[in-house]
């Protein structure tokens, strides 16, 4: 039996001068946004629950929504050759493609938005960053659902 | 600090064919802020029989290697919860785990549950883990008159929590948790898992209170159904199963 002290600082007794003793010693690693008694209490509203809720439901639309989107476009009547300006132009004629197409682009936006949230949340510890990833995230999400639902409803086939 | 009485030990054995000692390698992640900012690796080479525990073999590195290889433990049968740890990448009680489980033929890491501060060797900082216990309220809340007898309960109602009533607030699973380890106001499984314990305790009335803490944003809402606490517990509890009980119960108010 023995055992195998390498010769590097970590273990103790060193031979040379350590920068640390139990007077000074070294900082220790705190984990990332400790909860401590100070910690905020609740905010007493539903929004988690009701995000929490919306991930599953718009799920399980999306799964319609995105599966028939990609078969439509990719797979079916000669895949991806045949889309171009007519194309979309012809689907866009009918209300039931706007439709889709707008629930498809609201829900997977604000699907994709709260998904995002959830990383940052995980993700970014100091307070700041948290908030300014978050707006520059719902700057985009706006923008993005705002254009796409301007260019569904005011698409113009005969624009030259 | 190798001992060469240890050594005579050793070539006693070798006289028996089948002595049932092994040698097993602990490598253990070793951290003293007294001595060095950074933690470090150290085998340990121990002569034990497979069918002891990793605790046994903490003891043996303590008592006979290195006097200063620090770790908890009080019951040293999985009854108080004080020697959780990462054992091969997963969080065990040293006090439960067998040599002989864990495939002692390749070194054996054993380290400090993450998530959590190292404050030496194995130790952590427990604080952050039992505020979340604490705040989620973990005792009776009664209205009205006390009664002059015990609070009777039918043993359907019992059988209701009776799951969650056995944890021993080891933090396994709480530490083991993803989401924990990113963001330490997250409530955590264990926090959780005893608010359960109350939640669904007919005798209880503080339910409501309890449902509305862990509907927060650092509540049950955080969790993301990745079963490492259920995987963790040492207590065989079904944390996610209550956890997402919880959850339910929180829906179901609402509609
Ligand atoms: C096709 C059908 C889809 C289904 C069934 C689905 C389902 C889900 C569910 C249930 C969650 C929550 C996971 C959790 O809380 O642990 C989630 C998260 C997420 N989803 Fe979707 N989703 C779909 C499509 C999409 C699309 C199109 C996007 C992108 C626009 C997206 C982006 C995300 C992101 C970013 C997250 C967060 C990831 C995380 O929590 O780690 N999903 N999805
Ligand atoms: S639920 Fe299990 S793993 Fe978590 S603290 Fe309790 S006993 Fe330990
Ligand atoms: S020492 Fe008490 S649970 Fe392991």
């Amino acid at each position: 039996m023995s055992a195998e002290t390498s010769s590097s600082s970590a273990i103790g007794d060193v031979e040379g001068v350590s920068l640390f003793d139990v007077d000074h010693p070294a900082p220790v690693i705190e984990p990332p946004r400790k909860r401590t008694d100070k910690t905020p209490k609740g905010s007493r509203t539903n929004f988690e629950m009701y995000a929490w809720l919306f991930m599953r439901l718009s799920g399980i639309v999306l799964v319609v929504l995105v599966i028939g989107h990609l078969l439509i476009q990719l797979v079916l009547d000669g895949g991806v050759s045949k889309i171009g300006f007519a194309f979309v132009a012809g689907r866009w004629a009918s209300p039931f493609w706007q439709v889709w197409d707008l629930a498809m682009l609201w829900l997977a936006m604000l699907h994709g938005a709260n998904g995002l949230r959830t990383v940052i949340n995980d993700y970014a510890e100091r307070d700041n960053t948290r908030f300014w990833l978050k707006m520059l995230l719902y700057t985009a999400t706006v923008f993005t659902v705002l254009l796409g639902t301007l260019v569904i409803f005011t698409f113009d086939p005969n624009i030259r | 600090m190798a001992t060469p009485t240890l050594e005579k030990t050793g070539n006693a054995e070798a006289g028996f064919a089948d002595t049932p000692y092994i040698t097993a390698t602990f490598r253990i992640r070793r951290f003293n802020p007294e001595v060095s900012d950074e933690a470090q690796w150290q085998d340990f080479q121990i002569s034990i029989d497979p069918k002891e525990r990793v605790l046994d073999a903490l003891h043996k590195i303590k008592w006979e290697l290195d006097g200063t290889l620090t770790f908890r433990r009080s019951c040293a049968h999985g009854i108080c919860g004080s020697d959780a740890m990462r054992i091969n990448g997963k969080n065990r009680l040293a006090c439960k785990t067998l040599i002989k489980d864990i495939n002692p033929e390749k070194p054996i890491l054993v380290e400090a549950i993450k998530g959590l501060t190292v404050l030496k060797d194995l130790v952590v900082d427990m604080d952050p883990f039992f505020q979340a216990y604490r705040d989620v309220m973990p005792f009776l809340v009664t209205k009205g008159n006390e009664p002059t007898r015990e609070r009777l309960q039918s043993p359907e109602d019992r059988e209701r929590f009776d799951d969650t009533t056995k944890c021993i607030l080891c933090a396994a699973c709480t530490s083991s948790c993803p989401v924990f380890w990113n963001d330490g106001q997250y409530f955590g499984p264990a926090a959780i898992v005893n608010a359960h314990r109350f939640i669904f305790d007919s005798r209880d009335e503080g339910g409501e209170q309890r449902l509305e803490i862990l509907n927060d944003r650092d509540g049950v809402w955080r969790c993301r159904t990745t079963f490492n606490c259920t995987d963790a517990c040492p207590r065989g509890i079904e944390v996610t199963k209550a956890i997402q009980e919880v959850k339910r119960a929180l829906i179901t108010r609402r509609f």
